[in-house]
């Protein structure tokens, strides 16, 4: 079965720093494969290259068997990958709706239509209006994207990142600046989303993370020490002297 | 005013369908348009079609920036050239055709209306295809510089152009013939530029709600936020920018024959910069912004002018107080006026 | 030596616009504003210094005269007008910087009319100087060069050692992090745009006898200015020095010897006015060349 994700040998260095060093991945289709270490590990910039935001220096990049190293970020994204960011990237003078909309107009076909209005496309209208549901933000559809809360952000960019129906999800700390209650929110939505699509999970949230995952891998400067299941990753000395002795407070 | 949800920047207010007050000084606008020529000759006032002509001309220049200004967040200072190339396409055309010459010894001349200003059209779409895929790897003051130098290069191109005026500039005897009326008629001129005008307006105004105007606004907003939704930044500000370098030169073409008169003047940075106050006064990001900046400024201007000979001075001031007191230009403060239902 | 000659020239150009362009790009790099009334404040210290000299005869005065009323100039400005800018949008600043053109302009010409002043040289600096055998160059011209690469150097040991220089530096590259901080920053605002005026009005004032002091002086080498400002990098004084002598030379030579170059090509009058067209926008090729071969410009400072 060809891996949804495959990294082999990915590396990236900044000036005399490394930033990603020799990273090799395998991902099956339909898995959630969580990504945790220290602050600075690395993981971001892992994400980054990934979804082709950072241009990496060698190894490669397949996504369901296609090297897609070459391509720039949205080329990526139309051929399937989608991703969310550690600061939601939103659209803040469009509404919440306009903001999913968007996306599933790009996905519809070109672009370039001059004369047709956007708005009247109801077709998108109620595929967004069916992603907002999905996440929890139908209520807020109407509200403009910067009257959002921390949590609801990171909702509305979970929602859009889905409505590009992607196969693969990077998902980079999709609980940072959540309250407990978000979180939780947060858990259960990518819980019924596990199976139908393939996720690459980046979190602190420990308890997330054991919660989700499928395989852990750990990263330490920007080096993969250990991957495992959950309970492989809890019992293995290095990632306990690494990283797992943190408690929550460190994150 | 577009309708619906909530608006697409800080410079544009949300608004919801126009107030009636609005929609009322809105249809007497245009009626007052459609008959200024009947009403022009009845109060002898006849200049004042001049003056129209000249703002609509500048309406559609202004329209053009806005698309790639306002809506798309391009900040060039070089539209002028677009504006230069327009003006410039019609007076060659008119010189070789009044000389039966061949330009470069190919082209025809023509004074015929209709080919010049698709001509005119097709120069300057093509010129800002050229320098925008060039100048569009930039962003920031960079790209604010680049624009500049393009129009910069092409000035001084135009000045050093002895065959075609140079410095002095071209004249035409007379302006480009239309089929079934006559343009040297002053108020068949003007109708052909209120229908011009009229037509770029709708057309900017479907633009700007079609899918198309929605990537682009939304790449004004958060370009991350598109590439990551798998849209290519690059493509859709091209062809913004070559749509408005396209309407800006239509723009120059109608001046040049309006005036019967081109020069290098109308490429200067300073013509850029006339440009850009128009629509920045008049609100960028709206539809009737670039309207009422355009009315503004040439009203503004032929007003004072007429009343003293430092009317720059008084221009600046008044220019200075719209900045500094009012957010969005007039198209805010007229909005604040009459209001929307919100 | 004609080569050497023109050299030293481009030099002396490159000078003048440093003394602009230094300015400028402490005031967009450290403060974020488009200052498009920067030229605005060369062509004050250029009729502050040209009224000066006619009244009183003393260079010297004059040069100071020309200084002080392009700072207090350049304050006032920076009180009235622009402290209100810096958090407004970028093309707000662009029209209200423009409206001070358009009001300091007219008001010049309500003052001196549109006619041309002509300043005359200070007579201890006339005539020529030989540098080399066959080579002899205008004393003035090289008083120019002196006296420019002297605030230059200033400026560097400014910048680079004292306190005041550490916040400008700070600033350039950190603006929100300064302010975040607690510098006093209104108060170092106003000093920087002072002191870009005073630069702005030093050039004016000493570019008097060799240009001629008109309405407009100032557009023009404004353009110039912000070519310079982004070839050099914005926020960099030190690249606005090299960048300004390259610009300098650039122009110089290529007026001077471009026709030359043509002139072999083709005939005489095409190949005049194809030079004096090239050798025009040759400051703004060696900016799009710049752009070209260091994309990492592309993101400076963002207005």
């Amino acid at each position: 079965m060809t891996p949804a994700l495959e990294l082999r040998g990915l590396s990236k260095r900044f000036g005399g720093l490394t930033a990603t060093d020799d990273v090799s991945l395998s991902i099956p289709a339909g898995s959630l494969h969580a990504l945790i270490g220290p602050n600075g590990a690395g993981k971001t910039t892992l994400i980054n290259q990934v979804a082709g935001d950072l241009r990496h220096d060698a190894g490669a990049i397949m996504l369901g068997g296609i090297e897609i190293g070459a391509l720039p970020a949205w080329a990526r994204v139309r051929c399937g990958l989608a991703r969310t960011f550690q600061i939601a990237q939103l659209l803040p003078h469009y509404s919440v709706l306009d903001n999913v909309a968007l996306a599933i107009e790009v996905r519809q076909g070109h672009c370039f239509r001059f004369f047709a209005d956007a708005r009247k496309n109801s077709r998108a209208r109620d595929q967004a209006m069916s992603h907002l549901e999905a996440v929890g933000l139908s209520a807020r559809a109407s509200s403009a994207a910067s009257d959002l809360g921390q949590g609801e952000c990171k909702q509305l960019d979970l929602a859009v990142a889905l409505a590009t129906r992607p196969s693969l999800l990077l998902l980079d700390e999709p609980m940072a600046g959540l309250s407990a209650l978000e979180s939780r929110k947060m858990t259960e939505l990518l819980a019924a989303l596990k199976g139908r699509l393939t996720m690459v999970l980046v979190e602190h949230d420990m308890d997330a993370v054991f919660a989700l995952a499928d395989r852990i891998s750990v990263l330490v400067y920007g080096r993969v020490i250990a991957t495992g299941n959950g309970d492989e990753i809890k019992a293995d000395e290095a990632v306990r002297v690494a990283y797992l002795g943190a408690d929550d407070d460190r994150c | 005013m577009t309708s619906g949800t909530i608006e697409a920047s800080p410079l544009q207010p949300a608004t919801r369908r126009p107030g009636r007050l609005l929609s009322l000084s809105a249809a007497v606008a245009v009626a007052l348009l459609l008959a200024l020529p009947a009403l022009a000759n009845a109060f002898h006032v006849v200049f004042v079609l001049g003056l129209a002509t000249q703002v609509l001309i500048y309406a559609i220049a202004a329209m053009s920036l806005n698309l790639v200004l306002g809506y798309g967040g391009m900040v060039t200072f070089g539209q002028a050239a677009f504006f230069g190339l327009g003006g410039y396409t019609v007076g060659i055309l008119h010189q070789h055709f009044s000389e039966a010459s061949a330009f470069l010894g190919l082209l025809p001349g023509s004074d015929s209306l209709l080919v010049c200003l698709a001509a005119a059209m097709l120069v300057s779409g093509c010129a800002a295809a050229i320098i925008g895929s060039l100048s569009l790897r930039a962003s920031g003051v960079s790209f604010i510089m680049i624009t500049l130098a393009f129009a910069q290069m092409l000035f001084f191109l135009f000045v050093s152009l002895k065959a075609y005026g140079g410095d002095d500039g071209l004249m035409m005897r007379h302006r480009d013939v239309a089929p079934f009326f006559d343009t040297g008629d002053d108020a068949n001129y003007y109708g052909v530029c209120l229908a011009l005008a009229a037509g770029w307006f709708g057309l900017t105004a479907c633009m700007v709600r079609s899918r198309f105007g929605f990537v682009l606004a939304g790449l004004r907003q958060n370009e991350r936020r598109l590439t990551a939704i798998g849209i290519a930044p690059m493509r859709y500000r091209l062809v913004a920018f070559v749509i408005a370098g396209m309407g800006t030169g239509l723009a120059g073409a109608l001046m040049a024959n309006d005036l019967r008169f081109v020069s290098p003047d109308m490429m200067h940075w300073t013509k850029s910069g006339d440009l850009m106050m128009m629509v920045i006064v008049g609100g960028t990001a709206t539809l009737i912004g670039p309207l009422l900046g355009a009315a503004a400024m040439v009203l503004l201007e032929a007003s004072l002018a007429a009343q003293t000979e430092n009317w720059q001075l008084y221009l600046g001031l008044i220019l200075l107080a719209i900045v500094m007191l009012t957010r969005g230009g007039l198209a805010a403060a007229l909005d604040r006026l009459f209001g929307g239902k919100r | 030596m004609i080569v050497i000659e023109q050299i030293l020239n481009g030099v002396q150009f490159g000078i003048t616009l440093f003394l602009i362009s230094a300015g400028l790009t402490l005031i967009f790099g450290v403060m974020g504003v488009i200052n498009l009334s920067h030229g605005s404040l060369y062509m004050i210290g250029a009729y502050a210094a040209a009224l000066i000299v006619a009244h009183t005869g003393s260079t010297w005065l004059a040069l100071l005269g020309g200084l002080a009323v392009a700072a207090a100039s350049g304050v006032m400005i920076e009180i009235v007008v622009v402290r209100r800018l810096y958090d407004r949008d970028p093309l707000d600043q662009v029209l209200a910087t423009f409206a001070l053109i358009l009001m300091i302009n007219q008001g010049a010409v309500m003052l001196f009319g549109r006619q041309p002043l002509f300043v005359s040289m200070p007579p201890a600096l006339l005539g020529s100087v030989t540098l080399l055998p066959g080579l002899s160059y205008p004393v003035y011209r090289l008083g120019v060069i002196v006296l420019g690469l002297v605030v230059a150097a200033a400026l560097f040991f400014l910048i680079n050692h004292t306190r005041i220089g550490m916040l400008v530096r700070a600033g350039a590259t950190h603006r929100q992090m300064v302010r975040a901080l607690g510098v006093r920053v209104g108060r170092l605002y106003s000093v920087i745009f002072g002191f870009g005026a005073m630069l702005a009005g030093l050039a004016g004032a000493i570019a008097g006898p060799i240009t001629a002091v008109q309405v407009g002086m100032g557009e023009q080498i404004l353009i110039l200015a912000f070519v310079v400002v982004v070839i050099g990098g914005v926020g960099s004084v030190r690249g606005a020095l090299f960048g300004a002598l390259a610009a300098g030379l650039v122009d110089t030579m290529s007026r001077a010897f471009l026709p030359l170059v043509f002139r072999q090509l083709m005939n005489g009058s095409d190949a005049d006015a194809l030079a004096s067209g090239v050798s025009s926008i040759s400051i703004y090729l060696l900016m799009a060349l710049t752009l070209l071969v260091r994309p990492g410009r592309l993101q400076t400072a963002k207005p």
